[in-house]
């Protein structure tokens, strides 16, 4: 299993690509989530205002 | 068929069904994505003469893949905007652009994780891939940067989609590069003359990670157009409406 997860010495290289990849992932769905909400709960605000 | 597109195009019928469609093409993307992951790391044979640095190529491709795709559908969305003044449209370009930055970014990094090892060396500036995928990456930063630096929505629309389209000249000169130009990056591997160069065990994972990144891809940008619209209708009556009746679709 520690052979295989080395890679044949690539492992540094290998793993942290896959690494990178998955930080990527998870800032772009954080990010798009993060946007979504913060527009809808702006909207949500300003009709709250309103309505007061 | 038409009425179908007519619809789509339409701010609250796509916020719904976009909602809809997100989890599908979420789940089915991470389950694609999963086992190519799979596959790819543990049971694709390792190659003949690059060993297992070769199993970087699951995440490298899928990425500039992507970064090339999400500057097509960035340019063509932006076209329609602009020809036929189509608010979704517009959006849809916002959208892309920073998920195609963000793939742009990983597939520079990937590759250049990638060449360390295999070329002895991070970076090559004379090689024609490598720098037209990092021109590529520019270009985004500029059509976001456009955007952000016009305050009247409808102007930074116009002039964003001027840029992208004019971009989009890049997309076919990062993918010819290889034949055109002597360059250290390989050629065509999968769509090529006499097929695929690759065996099938390392073929199939490859192939169900062009995909599944596609998908996950599509979910991505699915959430972001869903914000765009919902910031740019911000005043509508449906917007009112759905945020007093509380459904947060």
């Amino acid at each position: 299993m520690i052979e295989k997860l080395a890679m044949g010495n690539y492992g540094l290289y290998v793993w942290s690509c896959y690494a990178l990849t998955l930080i990527v992932v998870l800032v772009c769905s954080v990010q798009a989530s993060r946007r979504h909400r913060a527009v809808y709960s702006d909207i949500m605000r300003r009709l709250k205002l309103k309505e007061s | 068929m038409w009425t179908f597109f007519h619809k789509l195009a339409s701010p609250p019928h796509f916020y719904r069904l976009s909602a809809r469609m997100m989890p599908w093409f979420a789940a089915s993307g991470i389950i694609l994505i999963l086992y190519g992951a799979v596959a790819g790391l543990f049971f694709a044979p390792a190659d003949y003469q690059q060993g297992d640095a070769f199993r970087i190529i699951y995440v490298h491709v899928p990425a500039a893949y992507l970064s090339m795709m999400a500057y097509m559908v960035m340019a063509i969305a932006a076209g329609i905007g602009l020809i036929w003044r189509m608010k979704l449209a517009h959006a849809v370009a916002a959208g892309a652009a920073p998920l195609g930055a963000w793939f742009t970014f990983l597939a520079l990094a990937t590759g250049s994780i990638w060449g360390r090892p295999m070329w002895g060396t991070w970076w090559e500036w004379g090689d024609p891939r490598l720098t037209s995928e990092l021109i590529l990456l520019f270009l985004y930063f500029g059509y976001m940067a456009l955007r952000s630096a016009i305050d009247d929505p409808a102007r930074a629309d116009r002039a964003s989609a001027v840029l992208a389209m004019v971009g989009a000249v890049n997309v076919p000169i990062i993918h010819f590069s290889v034949e055109w130009w002597s360059s250290l990056h390989q050629g065509p591997t999968i769509i090529r003359e006499g097929g695929p160069a690759i065996v099938a065990e390392m073929l199939y994972p490859l192939v169900g990670m062009i995909v599944g990144f596609s998908l996950l891809f599509g979910a991505l940008l699915l959430s972001r157009v869903r914000a765009e619209v919902l910031y740019r209708e911000r005043r509508a009556k449906w917007v009112r409406e759905m945020i007093e009746a509380g459904t947060r679709a």
